[in-house]
């Protein structure tokens, strides 16, 4: 059950994307058409689950084990960005056909700031193990979620009339803002 | 002389259809003044003053963007009925500022940044009262007595049901029946003309067939309850609402699996927080308070802001009630039909795009393969 609020809590109630405001720039430069949008989405869960699970060995038995705590960002930072190297080799070993649809957006998600969140986040409220491999995921998912909503709106929003000065960033960011104007009724539902 | 009114050139399909937008919006404008009505009448002029003062901001902004893209659409009474929902949301005593924000964020932030009605993909009325909500909270919760009711307290003000049950049941271990009991409990008024319109009923038709009513309802019903301004009368917004499909205006799809998911939803786990068991909740109670009536008939109907396809409109529906259950019963405001409605907007697109009919001759998997 606790698993459970977790996940939900991650992927809806405290939305990476919606409410807690972090990575914001795929969400804004990824979210053009549905299909890259999902593929997207699924390349930074496969990176949030694994950096959740890594990190979590990191913290517990480096940093905190050595007293270095204070080197939280340099570390994570490292192994975020040597991890989605990593991802990116593999990938394009085994399908090269998923590589090349995601071209890009791989090397992108090492500067998603969603990622860094997610491990500090981990790492202030003291999950298990588990725990925050269920958190990754479950902000991982959220923000896909975020993602797909938001490139559905904005497929739609191709024939529409949107006045000239209004077209491009600023109204993917009027329609961000309307989105987590929209998700804010999950506030209250789990606390943290 | 224009010359493209004298040769018009369409596409097929060439069907001809009476309704136009201007009707549409004023039949279902025509539907909602009576609840209004009753509104300004439980609450007083102010009530009246918040209203004129959501519509006159709409128009007003309608006007200007419009004028400023060279269109003119504020007779086409779209921008009427977004302000008169807007007013319709709002408590009676808020102050004036409040409602003119909500309709000018309405129109001009939900509408016309997207190109004007038919682009809008949230209903412009919910998000402006949203908006609202969350910026003066303290105002957007302020309800007034209506007329009929006598408080002890201060007279002026009182919670409304659902915030009344919200704050009560906060720190609340012992049992209670139901939401009616528990605010009888709570010495919440009730009118006189409850008790006497239920006692007509219990005597003359429910007591011989061995049932009985408890008192409350009646209230409700026919929105003597502290609430906004247009969404306390059940009755008078149901009669707008057997208009409105007679004129095939609004269909069955989203109403009914809203009310039947929420109150399938109500039913079962509603009961848990008065610490009964499942299958206790009362939906009576929960259709009739707060919004939901309003929400579900003017506004998750909304021609715009729904989905296309039955299919899809049935999905809309079902995720609009179980939004509005899970935000009433577990999340932090008393009132989630607002909320509700809005968070499935933001589905629409996706819904249209995976619900849409599968074209004439082409299997359902891509043919050609």
């Amino acid at each position: 059950m606790e698993l459970v609020l977790i996940f939900l809590s991650a992927s809806l109630v405290n939305n990476f994307v919606l409410s807690c405001f972090l990575g914001i720039c795929p969400f804004l430069g990824v979210s053009g058409k549905i299909e890259s949008a999902v593929s997207m989405g699924f390349a930074v869960t496969f990176v949030m689950t694994l950096t959740a699970g890594i990190t979590w060995f990191i913290n517990r038995y480096i940093l905190i084990a050595l007293g270095v705590p204070f080197l939280e960002y340099v570390s994570f930072i490292i192994v975020i960005a040597s991890l989605v190297q990593f991802v990116e080799m593999l990938i394009r070993k085994i399908s090269k056909p998923l590589y090349d649809s995601l071209c890009i957006y791989l090397p992108l998600i090492t500067t998603n700031c969603a990622i860094l969140g997610l491990a500090l986040f981990g790492f202030l409220r003291e999950y298990s193990f588990i725990e925050n491999m269920v958190f990754g995921t479950g902000a991982g998912i959220g923000f896909t979620l975020a993602l797909v909503i938001m490139a559905g709106i904005r497929e739609e929003l191709e024939l529409a009339d949107v006045p000239h000065v209004l077209r491009g960033p600023a109204i993917s960011l009027i329609i961000a803002g309307l989105l987590a104007l929209a998700f804010m009724g999950f506030a209250g539902l789990i606390s943290a | 002389m224009n010359r493209e009114v004298d040769l018009l050139v369409t596409t097929s399909p060439q069907i001809h259809h009476p309704d136009s937008t201007a009707k549409i919006m004023w039949t279902v404008v025509i539907c909602l003044v009576p609840a209004g009505i009753w509104g300004v009448f439980l609450f007083g002029g102010k009530a009246l003053l918040v209203i004129i003062s959501s519509i006159v901001s709409a128009l007003v902004t309608e006007f200007i963007i419009a004028k400023l893209l060279k269109r003119f659409t504020v007779l086409d009474g779209s921008a009427f009925l977004t302000g008169l929902l807007v007013g319709y949301n709002m408590p009676p005593g808020v102050p004036l500022y409040i409602p003119a924000i909500a309709s000018i964020f309405a129109i001009a932030v939900v509408k016309w940044t997207f190109g004007g009605l038919g682009a809008n993909w949230m209903n412009p009325a919910l998000a402006g009262r949203v908006f609202v909500f969350f910026s003066w909270t303290g105002s957007m919760t302020n309800w007034r007595v209506p007329r009929f009711l006598t408080t002890h307290v201060d007279g002026v003000t009182m919670a409304s049901p659902l915030g009344f049950i919200k704050a009560g049941l906060y720190d609340f271990t012992g049992t209670s029946p139901g939401p009616i009991a528990f605010l009888k409990a709570g010495g919440y008024p009730l009118s006189a003309l409850d008790q006497s319109v239920t006692n007509w009923i219990n005597t003359s038709v429910l007591n011989p067939l061995g049932a009985s009513l408890k008192g409350g309802y009646v209230d409700l019903f026919l929105g003597i309850v502290p609430g906004c301004i247009g969404e306390v009368s059940a009755l008078l917004l149901l009669l707008g609402t057997v208009y409105l499909f007679i004129k095939k205006i609004i269909t069955w799809e989203i109403p009914v699996s809203y009310l039947f998911v929420f109150g399938l939803l109500i039913w079962i786990f509603g009961g848990l927080r008065f610490n009964n068991g499942l299958f206790t909740g009362d939906v009576m109670f929960n259709f009739f308070t707060g919004g939901l009536i309003l929400g579900v008939f003017y506004m998750a109907t909304d021609m715009v802001t729904s989905p296309l396809t039955t299919k899809g409109k049935l999905i809309f529906g079902a995720g609009a009630g179980f939004m509005t259950f899970l935000i009433r019963v577990y999340g932090s405001f008393p009132e989630g039909v607002s909320l509700a409605i809005i968070f499935m907007n933001i589905f629409v697109p996706l819904i249209n795009k995976y619900t849409k009919p599968v074209r004439f001759g082409v299997s359902p998997r891509g043919g050609g393969k």
